[in-house]
């Protein structure tokens, strides 16, 4: 076993961790732990751009982007943390390009935008051109982006190191316990400030956009520690997947005035938002399409549905729609210009479908895609732990680990890498700031027990047990089945009895690698082991949530409720499985809840 | 449709050299390697080792040689290879650590020593620095790069002597040296001029032809050796 000690610890190196690396190590000595080199992050996959009010081809007030996230969020979202990350945007997008962001250009050399879903000019409700963008692979960009200024800053990386448990003293946050990949050796992390940037969960479901390595391990490892996760019920499936595999194509295809086609060649969302149509916001679409494919207007009766972005489709519904260019010209593209805005959609779709976007439509389906719910913390990247929103010293999340609530019910496409912008540095900054004014804590000598116990329990060789990936496939099965875009008390019932068969038949695997070299199976099994424990919480908060609101959709109770379900959940995991549920206020400042059309 | 995927493997702690074993896989066309080589690990061997993320070529974790290319398993479809047998090998000239898991710290050493990174010292403006569409054009192909290792382990001058930058930090020094607002062209080029840096290159074209990303990576380091010989970046 191995001990080392810094100011501050930060866990993952996708954007958050990256930015809240880069501004701890700025005045406190800051290690970053990931199981993937920090170009691997899931961070880099994000596609369409980044939401910020510049105002660089029309009128745009950080006010107006904060009121389309409170409506984005069907009212769930905290309007506090909202209001001050759009306030913030301007100036997080600004400093990105400092930093070398290679952004795509106006032609008089400003950071391009483009129209995103949801989000809106205040006055005349049409889209407006809010999110930044460098191509399709703005996510890319800001990864690479972010990973260059940690090198130019001699931030330490420990890379390949799987975080497995958070270390607690006399409850405040001293860091945590990791196993190095290539060796199996046992390392802790001496801290007096740890941040919590393990990104999302999206593995659960059969369908989804995520990377492997998204097995909500931050989250998995708080709730261990005995505290709750908030609002884990909100998980954002995107319309727009790839059809079978679930990788995605960015809003960004509508934004450019692609359009979603039924079976009978009609563009549907006229029928479900009128005035933004195919922009409207991402829950809204997906259940749209999911309402088609049930009426058999799915693609030849099956299910999924065309996003067709061929240049006479988009000229002809962008003259349908009257739309038109800054300067006011109408709004006509060609093939080209296709090509050079969406190259990587392009290319996914030649290598996976054999087909090319501006000759065929791409055949789509919803897929489970964002975290809307995680840790909670406060506008600082602060975790707090219970209903009068109590600060646990030392521990912070930021990213898709966290939920500040911005997004509340659901998320605005853009404001996931704002999100991780702006809570990233804030965590960072109160991190070390805390951290330099802390004594450190003895450790326990059995620091690193836990952590053990969770491995011996799955590393027992050659047993007669089942494979983890049978269990991993039932789970995944059975979430898409009945915790996917629609819900019924029926449904997520039955999913909760099969779950908790499942983490029973967890406790006896059989794995083929007793090594220590890169033993992938055994890490993999306790990523298993979170997803499962995830999964639970996510059914148990769902299935006590009777409204529907974003992208909690209950065909038993179809409406929002604001009078019994204006308020967050708070869901602890007890250890005997079973799941606490607590709630706790929504903020509301200037916008009072409204119906929300589209 | 029944695949045979024929895998070199090597366990430090068991094995004295590497060997292959072939595993047969129920695939359809259009599956990716990938996917076979998580059917195998999920339901034949466990302990198959591996790195993966993102399954469709942005994370840059599973480059490998496939049928004696550099690829990525997530971005090569069975369908493609149009073989009975698939081969699949690690990455050559990294040290092996355990099947297809090869060392990456000497490539990310490279990467870092070429200044991959912005700089300018210059007091920004409120907003952003402008830069017209066609300064932005000037480095685009070499802002796509995932670090996958693609190109450099398939570079007979790397092969030959790994104290060779190679193709991947060259790339990666490409995209700053030609940016309209750094400010440390020269540096890097001083760099790159070194006797393990540009010249290594005999433009054998195998890294633009392993690229992923479809980098005219040749390309690039042939604007580096101009911009070297000439000084000047025009």
């Amino acid at each position: 076993m191995r001990f080392h000690q810094f100011d501050v610890v930060v866990v993952g190196a996708g954007g958050a961790g990256l930015m809240a690396a880069l501004y701890a190590s700025k005045t406190a000595t800051t290690a970053v732990i990931s199981k993937l080199y920090p170009s691997r992050s899931h961070t880099g996959t994000a596609q369409g751009g980044v939401g910020a009010a510049l105002g660089n081809l029309e009128e745009d007030h950080p006010e107006w982007h904060t009121f389309d996230t409170i409506k984005g969020s069907d009212y769930l979202g905290d309007q506090d943390a909202i209001e001050f990350m759009c306030n913030e945007a301007v100036r997080a997008v600004y400093e990105l390009e400092h930093m070398g962001l290679p952004f795509s250009r106006t032609p008089d050399g400003r950071i391009a935008q483009r129209p995103f879903g949801g989000h809106t000019n205040n006055i005349t409700g049409k889209p407006v051109r809010r999110s930044c963008y460098a191509a399709d692979r703005t996510g890319h960009m800001i990864l690479q982006t972010l990973y260059q200024q940690c090198i130019k800053n001699n931030v330490t990386f420990f890379d390949e190191f799987q975080v497995l448990d958070l270390i607690l003293v006399n409850g405040v946050a001293q860091g945590v316990v990791a196993i190095e990949l290539a060796t199996s050796e046992i390392h802790v992390f001496h801290a007096n400030a740890v941040i919590l940037a393990t990104g999302g969960h999206g593995r659960i479901w059969k369908i989804t956009s995520n990377a492997y390595a998204l097995t909500g391990d931050g989250i998995a490892i708080a709730l261990r520690r005995g505290l709750p996760a908030e609002d884990m019920e909100f998980f954002q499936f995107h319309p727009t997947g790839i059809y079978k595999l679930g990788i995605l194509i960015t809003e960004g295809v509508r934004g450019e005035g692609g359009v979603l086609i039924n079976g009978q060649g009609e563009r549907f969302m006229e029928r479900y938002a009128p005035r933004v149509k195919d922009l409207a916001s991402r829950d809204v679409v997906s259940r749209a399409m999911y309402l088609e494919m049930r009426e058999g207007r799915g693609i030849d009766g099956k299910d999924y549905l065309y996003l067709d972005v061929r240049p006479e489709t988009v000229n002809k519904f962008a003259a349908l729609d009257g739309r038109t260019r800054p300067d006011g010209s109408p709004y006509r593209v060609t093939a080209e210009e296709i090509l050079s805005k969406l190259p990587d959609i392009i290319d996914f779709c030649r290598t996976y479908l054999g087909i090319d976007p501006v000759q065929q439509p791409m055949p789509v389906q919803p897929t489970a895609h964002y975290a809307m719910g995680g840790i909670p913390t406060n506008r600082f990247g602060e975790v707090v732990i219970d209903e009068k929103n109590k600060v646990l010293p030392g521990l912070y999340a930021a990213g898709e680990t966290a939920c500040v609530s911005v997004h509340g019910a659901n998320r605005l496409g853009t404001n996931s890498l704002l999100d991780l912008l702006v809570f990233g540095k804030y965590a960072g900054l109160k991190a070390a700031e805390y951290a330099c004014q802390t004594q450190f804590h003895n450790l326990p000598k059995d620091v690193a027990d836990f952590a053990l116990e969770q491995l011996d329990s799955l590393r027992r060789c050659k047993g007669e047990g089942e494979r983890v990936s049978v269990i991993a496939e039932e789970m995944k099965e059975v979430m898409m089945e009945h915790v996917g875009v629609f819900r019924t008390a029926e449904g997520m019932q039955q999913a909760l009895t099969k779950l908790k068969e499942l983490k029973e038949r967890f406790r006896n695997l059989k794995l083929d690698d007793c090594g220590k070299v890169f033993n992938t199976e055994l890490l993999n099994a306790w990523e298993i082991g979170n997803l499962l424990d995830l999964a639970l919480v996510t059914t148990a908060s769902a299935l006590a949530r009777k409204e529907s609101r974003g992208a909690h959709a209950r065909e038993d109770y179809p409406k929002r409720d604001d009078k019994n379900w204006l308020k967050h959940t708070l869901a602890w995991l007890e250890e005997n499985g079973e799941v606490k549920l607590r709630y706790k206020p929504v903020v509301i400042t200037k916008y009072p809840p409204k119906e929300r059309s589209y | 449709m029944e695949v045979k995927v024929k895998i070199l493997r090597f366990n430090p702690e068991t094995d004295k050299r590497p060997h292959y074993q072939t595993f047969r896989v129920e695939a359809e066309p259009t599956d990716r390697v990938l996917d076979l080589l998580e059917k195998i690990k999920g339901y034949q061997d466990g302990s198959l080792a591996f790195r993966r993320s993102c399954a469709h070529g942005i994370c840059g974790s599973d480059a490998m040689r496939i049928n004696g290319m550099n690829r990525l398993a997530c971005k090569t479809l069975v369908k493609d290879l149009g073989k009975a047998t698939i081969t699949v090998e690690p990455l050559l000239g990294l040290p092996l650590i355990k099947d297809l898991i090869v060392d990456m710290e000497p490539f990310f050493e490279h990467y870092e020593s070429v200044m991959p990174y912005l700089v300018n010292d210059e007091p920004p403006p409120l907003k952003e620095r402008l830069q017209s569409p066609e300064e932005r054009e000037r480095f685009d192909d070499t802002t796509k790069c995932i670090l996958c290792a693609a190109c450099t382990t398939s570079c007979p001058s790397f092969w030959a002597n790994g104290r060779y930058v190679g193709p991947a930090a060259i790339v990666n020094a490409h995209r700053f040296i030609f940016d309209s607002r750094d400010r440390a062209a020269a540096e890097r080029l001083r760099i790159l001029s070194d006797q393990f840096g540009v010249y290594r290159c005999h433009t054998i074209f195998n890294c633009t032809l392993a690229c992923p990303r479809d980098i005219q990576i040749t390309k690039a380091i042939g604007e580096v050796k101009k911009a070297i010989a000439t000084g000047s970046l025009d």
